[in-house]
Order: C-alpha cells, then structure tokens, then sequence
C-alpha cells in the first residue's frame, strides 16, 4: 500500500493524534471514561495503522520486536512492582495509601502507575500478535 | 444486529464476514453508550471493532477467503445452540429489572464505592477507581492474563520461523 499518496498523507496526519489520544485516555481515565486498557489498544492500533499503510517492516524497524517482547514484561513487573514497594513500605500487597505521606495522593500515584503498567503490557502483547500474524504468511513466502 | 449475525452465519466470503463483524461491534458499542457504560464501550469500538478486524484480516491473509461448503448438515449443532441460548434466556427471566435500584447488586458494596471512592481514592471516575484501587487484584490477574495470552502466542508461532531459518 505504499504506493497511495493520499493513504500516506491522512496516516502521517492521523497517527501522532491517535498517539495522542491515547495519552489523553490514559491519564485522563481518572476523571473521564477510559484507563490504561482502552489507551493500550489505541496505542497498537496506531501502531498497526502504521504497519499497514507503510508496510510491516518499516513498523519493525520503528518499534523493533525486541522491544515489544521486553515491555510485554515490563508491564506487569510494573504492576507488581507497585504491589510490592506497597509491601516494602508498611501495607499490604498493592496498598497505594503508603505510597506518598497522604494517603489520597499516595491513591493517586498507586492507580497512575497501575494503568501505566496495564497500558504497557497491553499494547505490546497486541502489537506482537499483529507482528507474529503478519509476519508469518510473508515468512513463508519468502 | 440481528440481521447483521443472519447475514455473517448466511455469507460464505470470509472478507464479507470480517467487515460484517467489525460492523456489528460498532453497533455493540453504541448499545453500550446508550447503558451509560462508556469504559466498555470505548474498549469495545478499540477491541472488536478495530484490533479484532485487523487481526482477521490478518488470518485471513493467510488462508483462503471463502469458506468451504460443509459435507453433511449437521442439525444437532443447531438444536444445541437453540437449547443453550433458550437456557440462557430462561436464566434472564428471574434477573431483577434492569436499573432496579432494590437490586442485590446496588445495595451490596456499590453504595460505598460511589459514596466514599471519590473521597477515599481521589479520583472522580469510580470505574478507574474500582478496576485500579478496590479491585487492584482482579486487575493484575487481568493483566497476567494478557500477558499469558502474548507469550502463548510468541511461543507457539515463534518456533516455527526458527525451523524455516534452520533449513
């Protein structure tokens, strides 16, 4: 498909605001609807988008899949990380009231790193599957 | 969407199916909005109709676009779908009304989440607030379970392009 200019040009144009957006959903999931769930899909769609219209190896040259494998983890290490630095400071597992002096902001902080960490995991395992799927019938081709 | 469902289980084209599909996740997501569940319906446009449909696409690349005739009929696969969705059916009959305010459901733990989860956590949404912070744990099994289902995936798929490199 890289042959369509016009494919070309609105994807260069929409990406970085469906990047964007995905922030926006994700750090403002506190006060409106969506988390880091929703945000982490957004983030692979734009990615796929991305593979799509430009092709699956220059997505793989921009977000390698090296990369992808090790965010898959770093996600829920991430999470757990949260559960057990709450351990660390006096609470139970994923305690956030002991992560900051008051316990509302240390709430705050606690569900902030929690979506990241979900936001993480969930748009690499995507991304790898699309690159997995993908990847397969040219592999064979080749 | 009940003419949507006909026309995918009628329609013998795979691709036809998959656009037919994402379709009937938007209106999904509609009927959702209109439950007030917006976090769901959010997920639901983000999942099923966009990642779902590329991941189809995808599959679909791969094998071929039309599905092949079935050799028999088979009608008992029929009756046990009727049996089972009529079963299901039978089951909503003694829910309570929806938004029935006496539910069990609202006099149970939502009172304190919505009376006391803006003040205790400080968020304002209450479905960031329980998914994150009252329900932190079902949240991380969650994600370990799409943590499983990614390394399931890289490690079914993986081994096979390892050999093709082998040869």
């Amino acid at each position: 498909m890289r042959d369509f200019f016009v494919l070309r040009v609105i994807a260069k144009l929409l990406i970085p605001f469906m990047l964007l957006f995905a922030l926006y959903v994700e750090f403002h999931g506190d006060f409106g609807p969506g988390g880091g769930f929703q945000a982490g899909v957004m983030v692979a769609a734009a990615i796929i988008f991305y593979a799509l219209i430009f092709g699956l190896p220059a997505a793989r040259m921009l977000v390698p899949d090296a990369l992808v494998e090790s965010l898959i983890a770093l996600g829920v290490l991430l999470y757990a990380g949260v559960g057990v630095a709450g351990m660390l400071l006096g609470g139970n597992f994923l305690d956030y009231f002991v992560l900051m002096s008051d316990p509302v902001a240390g709430q705050h902080r606690g569900i902030f790193l929690v979506e990241l960490g979900v936001l993480i995991t969930v748009s690499s395992v995507m991304l790898k599957i699309f690159y997995v799927f993908a990847g397969r019938g040219r592999d064979a081709i080749e | 969407m009940a003419l949507l469902v006909l026309a995918m289980v009628v329609q013998r084209n795979l691709f036809s199916v998959v656009v037919l599909f994402g379709i009937y996740s938007f209106l999904m997501a509609t009927v959702l909005v209109a439950l007030d569940a917006v976090d769901v319906a959010m997920t639901e446009a983000a999942v099923g109709a966009g990642i779902s449909t590329v991941l189809f696409l995808a599959a679909l690349y791969l094998t071929r676009g039309d599905e092949t005739r079935p050799l028999h009929r088979t009608w008992s696969a029929l009756l046990v779908s009727i049996g089972v969705g009529g079963a299901l059916v039978y089951g909503t009959l003694g829910l309570p009304a929806f938004s029935d305010p006496a539910a069990p459901i609202h006099t149970h733990v939502v009172p304190r989440y919505i009376n006391d989860g803006p003040k205790e956590t400080g968020v304002p949404n209450v479905v960031t607030a329980v998914l994150a912070s009252y329900r932190g744990f079902d949240t991380l099994g969650e994600t370990t379970v799409v943590f499983t289902a990614g390394i399931g995936v890289i490690a079914l798929l993986r081994r096979r392009r390892r050999k093709e490199g082998d040869r």
